[in-house]
């Protein structure tokens, strides 16, 4: 969501190192943030694979949920299991409307103690808080987190490196983490990202912030990466954009995040349902699972996919997908050309039928057509370190 | 032999009677970023001036290249089809896009000079 012309930009406490850095600055989510740095989108998209990237994502919204009834009163907005997430742990949520609509994913933490710790995204942050606190403000403390930064260190040489600075974290799983000391500096780190790469989001106080980048970059593994490396990293590993590949208008079983919806809130859980949109968001399981005995293509109507061009041609957002027929079945919500898998990629909403990994289409690029094959997500294989 | 541009950043050099080269400027390039794919022009097509011709790709976005003057296309560069990132490396030479055959000379002295142009994408 960009911010109205007449909204000065926000600046993140990493700013003036951006532009030290060379960065070339863009406006995003309401902030100037560095969509590339001189290195370029493809070297900073390949240095995250090979090694280390160090993101600013300061931009993104922090915030606390505190209280003994603050994960009973959280797992009421979203169809996840907040409850039986164990301290130390780390899950993937989805906010929903009252229709089943997506209003943000976000990542949560179970600090233990009572406390949630909660990265949203920083478009949706001041609506997102808006809407927590309306709904379950009486339940438990929510406390955004202004006067924090946050870091994301990416790359299978993301681990060596914060060993090094803070001995210990080694011990971190993906999605886990905890309190740390980097080189002296307090902040909270969790084993977790969003290019696909082993790696940590770091959050640090905002007067910490500059101090702990310079020495991230100070070792030899890692340069700075800007945000268009991390949109074509994310996309590859098959990770969706908020407002691009899913937003209020989609569900969570439209936009196949099945498996961010625990069985314990599924029909015949423990705790089934209780969550906004819950009656059309288990009919729509029902029908994807296929429960029923048959993919049920009326409640279900499309489906998110991943696709692969068959030509080098990129396939951007927006594009109307068709059958070979010439019927409408569908549109892409990112795509562009994929520079670890060296070939054109892109995610879609395609009508049910068409949702089948190795069903062939054709996206529409400046009138002519482009042949497109749905494939299985991700593009490249996630490299998370379980342990 | 000159070299004129265009305020959609493209250059146009022009010598006698043989076609004339068409490319995309270094600050075009640069703004773009990593230059990942292009769609050229069907030689032996005639464009009017302004028309769209092809376009130029970098991994974040994509931009129109348009004819900076009318004429038939004679030639594009499928060196550059093969390998964009001449867009990148070498934008006034061996990342050429096309050569168009002039349908009139006359629309040249209306395009931008080196000065002009550097003015222009200074303030743009």
């Amino acid at each position: 969501m960009a911010a109205a012309p007449d909204t000065p930009l926000q600046k993140t406490p990493l700013y003036d190192l951006h532009v030290e850095l060379g960065a070339r600055m863009v406006p995003f989510a309401g902030y100037s943030m560095p969509v590339q740095y001189p290195a370029g989108l493809i070297a900073e998209h390949r240095h995250t694979r090979e090694a280390a990237g160090l993101f600013d994502i300061s931009h993104m919204g922090q915030l606390r949920l505190v209280g003994p009834d603050a994960a009973a009163a959280f797992e009421t907005l979203m169809p996840v299991d907040v409850i039986g997430l164990a301290p130390g742990k780390q899950r993937y949520g989805l906010l929903l409307d009252d229709e089943g609509g997506i209003l943000d994913d976000l990542m949560f933490f179970n600090e233990g103690n009572d406390a949630l710790f909660v990265i949203v995204n920083g478009a949706c942050k001041a609506a997102d808080i808006a809407h927590i606190q309306a709904r379950i403000g009486a339940r438990c403390e929510v406390q955004p987190m202004p006067g924090h930064a946050l870091l994301a260190l990416q790359g299978p040489q993301a681990a060596q490196v914060l060993a090094r600075l803070s001995p210990g974290s080694e011990r971190f799983v993906f999605m886990t983490g905890g309190a740390v000391q980097i080189g002296g500096i307090a902040a909270f780190a969790t084993r977790s990202g969003y290019t696909g790469e082993d790696g940590f989001e770091i959050s640090v106080r905002a007067d910490d912030a500059e101090r702990l980048a310079r020495l991230l970059l100070a070792q030899p593994e890692v340069k700075p990466v800007g945000l268009g490396a991390r949109n074509s990293l994310r996309l590859e590993a098959g990770l969706c954009l908020y407002g691009n590949d899913i937003d209020a208008t989609t569900t969570p079983v439209e936009a196949s995040l099945n498996w961010a919806i625990q069985k314990v809130r599924r029909t015949g859980g423990a705790r089934e349902g209780g969550f906004p949109g819950a009656a059309r968001v288990l009919a729509q399981l029902t029908a994807a699972t296929g429960a029923a005995g048959h993919l049920d293509h009326d409640t279900l109507t499309r489906r998110r996919v991943g696709l692969v061009a068959l030509e080098r041609v990129p396939v951007r957002e927006g594009t109307v997908l068709q059958s070979f027929e010439g019927q409408d079945i569908g549109q892409v919500t990112s795509g562009l050309l994929g520079p670890t898998v060296d070939r054109p990629i892109a995610m879609a909403y395609v009508a049910t039928a068409f949702a089948e990994p190795g069903t062939r289409l054709q996206a529409i690029v400046r009138g002519k057509p482009v042949p497109m094959e749905v494939s299985t997500l991700p593009f490249v294989p996630p490299r998370y370190w379980r342990g | 032999m000159s070299i004129k541009y265009t305020k959609d950043h493209e250059w146009v050099q022009a010598e006698g009677d043989a076609p004339a080269v068409v490319g995309i400027t270094p600050h075009a390039q640069d703004a773009l970023g990593d230059v990942v794919f292009v769609d050229l022009p069907e030689v032996g097509k005639t464009y009017a001036q302004g028309e769209v011709a092809g376009v130029v790709e970098s991994v974040k976005a994509a931009a129109d290249v348009y004819m900076p003057v009318s004429g038939e296309i004679t030639e594009v560069n499928e060196a550059l089809r093969a390998d964009p990132s001449l867009a990148n490396s070498d934008p006034t030479g061996a990342g050429w896009f096309f050569k168009v055959r002039l349908g009139d000379a006359g629309q040249l002295d209306a395009l931008l000079d080196a000065a002009a142009y550097d003015q222009f994408s200074s303030e743009n």
